[in-house]
């Protein structure tokens, strides 16, 4: 690989970050400043936008909804994932193919597609608005991206482990809990980071099945967005707001980001 | 093959999944074929129709537009943004404090909701006040969000600033495993830079493309919020994609039967394309995950 310094990855470097500055400028200017020329930078600098968000509860609740449901997804997608790869990865059993190619159809399938049906099962079982509600819809796409990632990390753990576990005595549950799950640890973590992302970054599905009570940041936003001008600077920090869980997930993930976004295929 | 306990053992882990997927994904997948093949008024009864909605849609000129702008828009994005990702993964310093910090930085577009991207690229875009149309007009052109080609340009702008970190990061990863001695060796022969790139680096990269085809391949067909904040599928329907037309369809119109065919039309195509990567990312020996090539 080249070795050389290459001034090509700082050109990507900054088309990358000058919309970012953008957004976070505007999260900075006084509602003034939008109404006369274009500025660079906020001219007057202020944390008004930031405040509102923090103290008004038709916004903050909105971080607060999400992070609700999304964590209740991620705990269900893991308590399913984790037996449901394990036999991916371990058992050649009828069907082992199809199913994993089901999963991965899935994954690709637009929320829009699914969109009716599962507002309407959700009406009949009475789930409309609710945190569970979401956190099960978001199954059908999250759900396939944690096994895809499972799969991965446990066929890298040796087979072998398995003959040894057995040989000692181990049944599977205290194989699982004993060895497995702390083989895969890091696994777990990125397929709990992964899911914890799509699922916050989802925004059709989780619109269309809250109303009022626990309607998520990105519903809100959606919301806002049609009496125009005035909330620039407002939706420009209500987004800022919405990356924290993205760079800690850099930050924390590093080093298995690929493994995360390739479906647990590329190491 | 295996024996019956380890079916038994196979299918009891996979349990809780299957009931999972069915709740979440099957039942609604089956009711949008039953929808699909039903009328229907305000959802009370439904009356068997056979294939007359598939009729209508596949014979009406907006559902093929919608297809192919949604086609063309995949197309373009994976035109630029493979190659380009390629590109700047070769560039990239192998290792050290800077490539670990290109790294970092590359991976957040990739992290953002899309309604905030959808967003950033509106507030670039705003008249007067937006960094990048303010930029065009110093230029000396007009950026009118009223002209079908640029609203197209920006979008697709959009996408490759959200997306085209993912192809770098997955061919970053795949351009690693190969060993220094290939290089070596390469060197010795005295190859040229393409003569590497096409016969030790490219080769390396099928699976890593292969999967980055795939994702972005999808990601970009169904791509619905981003271009909703930016464009609202205007100006006129020019970017009315499929996901735009089928919510139109299915929620505001509130046409169960034609969105329902129209949705099953659109998973035909998702499922045979992912077919067609998942039948060479996996191939049928093994069901374990294959490195390299």
């Amino acid at each position: 690989m080249n070795q050389k310094f290459s001034i090509v990855p700082v050109f990507y470097l900054a088309f990358l970050l000058i919309p970012l500055y953008w957004l976070l400028t505007m999260s900075f200017k006084p509602m003034k400043e939008l109404a006369g020329q274009l500025t660079l930078y906020p001219k007057s600098p202020t944390l008004d936008h930031y405040q509102v968000i923090f103290s008004d509860s038709s916004w903050y609740l909105g971080y607060l909804n999400a992070t609700v449901y999304v964590l209740m997804n991620v705990a269900i997608c893991l308590v399913a994932a984790i037996p449901a790869a394990y036999a991916f990865s371990r058992i050649r059993f009828f069907g082992s193919r199809s199913l994993f190619f089901s999963l991965l159809a899935f994954r690709m399938m637009s929320p829009a597609i699914l969109l009716i049906p599962i507002v309407q099962i959700f009406s009949d079982l009475n789930l409309i608005d609710t945190y569970i509600a979401v956190a099960l819809a978001h199954c059908f796409f999250n759900l396939p991206i944690a096994i895809w990632i499972l799969e991965g990390f446990i066929s890298s753990v040796p087979a072998e482990l398995d003959e040894l576990a057995r040989i000692d005595g181990y049944n599977l549950a205290t194989y699982f809990r004993k060895i497995l799950l702390p083989e895969i640890a890091p696994g777990i973590a990125v397929a709990a980071f992964f899911c914890f992302l799509f699922s916050w970054t989802e925004v059709i599905l989780s619109n269309a099945l809250t109303t009022i009570d626990v309607k998520p940041i990105g519903a809100i936003m959606s919301r806002v967005s049609s009496v125009f001008t005035a909330n620039v600077p407002i939706l420009s920090a209500a987004g800022v707001l919405t990356l924290i869980p993205g760079i800690l997930i850099v930050i924390l993930v590093r080093r298995h980001l690929t493994r995360g976004f390739s479906m647990g295929r590329v190491d | 093959m295996a024996s019956t306990a380890q079916h038994r053992l196979a299918y009891g882990l996979l349990s809780p999944t299957l009931v999972l997927m069915i709740l979440s994904g099957v039942i609604p997948f089956a009711l949008v074929i039953y929808f699909s093949l039903h009328d229907t008024f305000a959802g009370e009864h439904y009356i068997w129709v056979g294939t007359t909605w598939y009729e209508q849609v596949l014979g009406s000129t907006e559902f093929h537009a919608a297809l192919l702008r949604s086609l063309g828009f995949s197309i373009l994005a994976l035109a630029i943004q493979l190659p380009l990702g390629i590109y700047i993964a070769l560039k990239l310093p192998v290792q050290g404090l800077l490539s670990k910090l290109y790294i970092i930085i590359f991976a957040i577009p990739l992290l953002m909701p899309v309604i905030v991207v959808g967003y950033i690229w509106k507030f670039l875009v705003l008249p007067k006040i937006g960094l990048l149309s303010e930029f065009i007009a110093l230029l000396g052109w007009n950026y009118d969000l009223n002209d079908p080609v640029v609203v197209w340009i920006t979008l697709i702008l959009m996408d490759t600033w959200h997306w085209t970190s993912l192809v770098v990061l997955l061919c970053f990863a795949g351009l690693r495993t190969i060993p220094d001695a290939y290089y070596q060796a390469a060197a010795i022969d005295g190859a040229g830079r393409w003569a590497i790139f096409r016969h030790i680096q490219l080769p390396k990269l099928r699976l890593v493309l292969l999967i980055a085809g795939l994702l972005r391949f999808m990601d970009s067909f169904i791509i619905y919020t981003e271009a909703y904040v930016l464009a609202r599928g205007g100006p006129g329907v020019s970017t009315n994609f499929l996901s735009l037309e089928l919510i139109q369809t299915a929620t505001i119109q509130f046409d169960l039967g034609e969105g329902g065919a129209m949705a099953v039309i659109y998973a035909t195509i998702v499922v045979v394309v992912a077919w067609l990567f998942f039948s060479r990312i996996i191939p049928s020996q093994s069901m374990k995950s294959q490195e390299g090539t």
